[in-house]
């Protein structure tokens, strides 16, 4: 046999190719900034290997969960794709499956982002493991995510287990040259044993079981094969080590080595985190003084090895918040070895801020929101449209779903005073309502709240690369499903007022906002729902398919700002030393929305172009 | 040969397609390679960048201070990244004035030959051929052959040759 091929996969495709080379059955997953393209890569290598399993763009991450841990129930290998608030959402299921365990391999892969460069908390998804009682593993490479695939789903297969394999963005969204094997052909045909103490687990049962759980991870934590691999130093400092894991220790070997003969000190790599080996938490603290652990984003080996003697982030020798970067790193090491702080380097500055495309449709949206009700209060949600909040018409971002319950709480809050209550214009996604906003439309009706909803309907899962909701009928490997629709979820919530507007229509967008406002104050009113509904303009078929105007700023620009301030298009830029705006035709595409944006009339939509 | 590349642009202007092609340039060459990348709400848009090592690393990021070469998509940008580049490192950027780095006009370049979107290969194609990246110009058009869609092959290469 040759050698195997050799190719760059990132992180996220590392793992995907690990599952399919390892005999994966179902993947499911909900899109996550950064573990997205994790499933998207099982679809393209099972296609490409001719590998048949079932994957899926599950609702959301608690759904997705329990698709595959039914799936090994009936013992075929399963795996399960999230971002690390995503496991907020799975935690129901995920909790209760490391007391039952499972038959065929589980993998739960929760991609946690220090920094954090995309998401709406730190988490460290080792704690959840610790917490949930499941053994986890910290890539520090794709190499090594690739390989804790297969050890994953032994390690899961051997002790009826599910298994966490947690890398972090820098993990995820790394490319390295990795090879890549045939799948390996294995028979697994499903076979559901019934049991009813394991599967239906009474209370009864669940001291046994959680018994029998505590007794897997004690012999988890003495097998050798997750015993941390040393690097071992020039033995000048032997009662001294370094203990990293994930990207960390990536980072710090790569740094020991430049810090020439000083750096030749005791590194440790734990690959698995949780639970940690139990001989080697004996060796070093018998062995040891001086302990540093590196480690992302919390204190999870730390808490096994110390305290004493041990530095990291719990005793506050490494920053307790934060991505641990090599330049931070760097620092942290020149001090534990007692060695000169590296010259002052220029830290990176903040560049330009993130906004909506040219041409989203979302702008439009939210344009005639904000200027429709300057006193109205905007709950919103997670996607691009966050990006809302550039231009005043978010409020309020906290989780996947949450903007409605918070728009029946604010009305709730008013209400309460008796007094009248500001219009509230609550914005969601469409993916994000399929998501987890369905129960807090049902519940705001039921509770007599009032308030506008905007579903912002691009008809796609924009943010994290386009993936299609059960609306668009498109399944995650290209197959057609049964579509959807939300005009049918949202008068199934018990909602009796629905509109369905494109917003570039910004006159007949505000009209209709109005007559929602009436409606939500009239006596027997409630929840008006508007549908603005405008394809995702990063769809190339879409953007072909609308008109295209021939934008221009005439002399009678006032350089008020407005457009700018108000607007916020990265194709109108602003001219400081004319002090007038202008269209920036590379990036303009020709939406035509901004003629209504300007007070002086000076935007205006030629003829279309060809 | 080991070298630290950083390639910094905004959302949208092709920054992850550069460093792609700068890492399966390494392998065409039997080299290691590690690249990190930014996703997620800063490509609307936002300043993203790049880090590109060639070569025998385990560290996928580019400490302050260390790059050896800094490909700039986007002149704006060399205020918010500038300080990756060690002293003596080479900077080339898309501008139509040169000031203290190579500089060539790609937008403009790509604008007349009818396409934007390859502006990210002009400059590439400007870089390669000062001769200073770990790879030569055959390297980086056998890549582009290999992973272009087909019907983008001769746009890509256009652009890589105008540079």
């Amino acid at each position: 046999m040759g050698m195997p091929e050799q190719r760059i996969l990132m992180g996220n495709e590392a793992i995907g190719r690990g599952l399919v080379e390892e005999g994966c059955t179902l993947a499911a997953a909900y899109p996550g900034t950064p573990a997205s393209e994790i499933l998207s890569s099982v679809v393209a290598f099972a296609k490409e290997t001719g590998t048949t399993l079932h994957t899926e763009w599950s609702i959301n991450e608690k759904v997705a969960c329990e698709t595959a841990l039914a799936n090994s129930m009936a013992g075929r290998r399963s795996a399960v794709a999230m971002k690390q608030v995503g496991l907020n959402v799975a935690a129901d299921p995920f909790t209760r499956a490391t007391y039952l365990g499972v038959k065929g391999g589980f993998i739960l892969i929760t991609a946690d982002d220090p920094g954090p460069h995309s998401s709406q908390t730190e988490q460290d998804s080792r704690l959840f493991a610790h917490f949930a009682k499941a053994p986890v593993f910290d890539p520090s490479s794709p190499r090594e995510a690739r390989e804790m695939v297969a050890e994953a789903f032994s390690l899961s297969e051997k002790y009826e287990i599910p298994v966490m394999l947690r890398p972090t963005t820098r993990v995820c969204h790394a490319r390295q040259n990795v090879f890549c094997r045939p799948p390996v052909p294995r028979e697994q045909k499903a076979c559901f044993e019934k049991n009813p103490g394991r599967w239906v687990a009474t209370p009864q049962f669940l001291p046994e079981l959680h018994r029998l759980l505590n007794e897997k991870l004690d012999r988890i934590a003495k097998e050798p094969a997750f015993n941390p691999v040393l690097a071992p130093g020039d033995g000048a400092r032997p009662r001294t080590c370094i203990v990293a894991s994930g990207v960390a220790f990536a980072h710090a070997s790569e740094l020991l080595d430049t810090l020439g003969p000083e750096g030749r000190i005791d590194l440790y790599q734990v690959r698995l985190a949780y639970p940690l080996h139990k001989p080697f938490i004996e060796e070093i603290r018998k062995r040891c003084e001086k302990v540093l652990v590196l480690e992302e984003t919390d204190a999870v080996i730390e808490m096994q090895l110390g305290p004493r003697g041990v530095s990291g982030r719990g005793s506050g020798d490494v920053p307790r918040q934060g991505e641990l970067t090599p330049d931070i790193i760097e620092e942290i090491l020149r001090k534990f070895l007692n060695l000169p702080a590296a010259p002052a380097v220029v830290a990176a500055k903040k560049g330009i801020r993130p906004s909506l495309c040219a041409g989203c449709g979302h702008r439009a949206a939210f344009y005639a929101i904000r200027e429709t009700f300057p006193a109205g209060i905007f709950p919103s949600d997670i996607g691009c449209y966050t990006l809302g909040m550039n231009f005043g018409a978010v409020d309020t971002c906290h989780c996947m779903g949450a903007c409605i319950g918070q728009g029946a709480g604010f009305y709730h809050a008013y209400a309460a005073g008796g007094a009248d209550f500001p219009t509230i214009v609550v914005t969601i996604g469409d993916s994000t309502f399929f998501h987890a906003g369905i129960p807090g439309l049902i519940n705001a009706v039921f509770q007599g709240a009032r308030f506008i909803l905007v579903i912002l309907d691009n008809a796609t899962t924009a943010m994290t690369g386009h993936q299609p909701t059960p609306q668009l009928g498109v399944r995650a490997d290209g197959s057609e499903g049964r579509k959807v629709f939300i005009p049918d979820l949202v008068r199934a919530c018990g909602v009796r007022r629905l509109r369905e507007i494109d917003p570039y229509d910004v006159e007949t967008f505000t009209a209709a906002l109005k007559e929602a406002d009436s409606f939500i104050r009239s006596p027997e009113g409630d929840i008006a729902v508007l549908i603005a509904r405008h394809p995702c303009i990063v769809n190339r078929a879409a953007r072909k398919a609308q008109a295209v105007f021939a934008m221009s700023i005439t002399e009678d620009c006032a350089g008020c700002r407005a457009c700018i301030d108000t607007f916020e298009c990265p194709a109108i830029l602003f001219d400081e030393q004319e002090n007038r705006a202008r269209i920036d035709q590379n990036r303009c595409i020709g939406c035509g929305v901004c003629v209504h944006v300007c007070p002086a009339g000076a935007i205006r939509a030629g003829g279309e172009k060809p | 040969m080991k070298q630290q590349i950083v390639v910094s642009g905004i959302g949208g202007q092709g920054v992850l397609f550069v460093t792609r092609i700068l890492a399966e340039a390494a392998v065409e060459k039997g080299m290691e390679v590690l690249t990190s990348e930014t996703h997620g709400m800063a490509m609307r848009g936002g300043t993203v960048i790049s880090h590109v090592k060639a070569g025998p690393f385990t560290s996928p990021l580019i400490r302050m201070g260390q790059a050896d070469i800094g490909l700039f998509l986007h002149a704006g940008n060399l205020e918010v990244h500038r300080g990756f580049l060690k002293p003596g490192g080479v900077i080339y950027l898309n501008a139509a004035k040169a000031g203290d780095a190579e500089a060539i006009d790609a937008t403009q370049i790509a604008r007349e030959h009818g396409s934007l979107v390859i502006a990210n290969l002009v400059l590439l194609g400007f870089a390669v051929r000062q001769g200073r990246l770990f790879c030569d110009a055959a390297t980086v058009e056998t890549v582009l052959k290999r992973i272009s869609p087909d019907k983008q092959l001769e746009t890509n290469l256009a652009g890589f040759r105008l540079g």
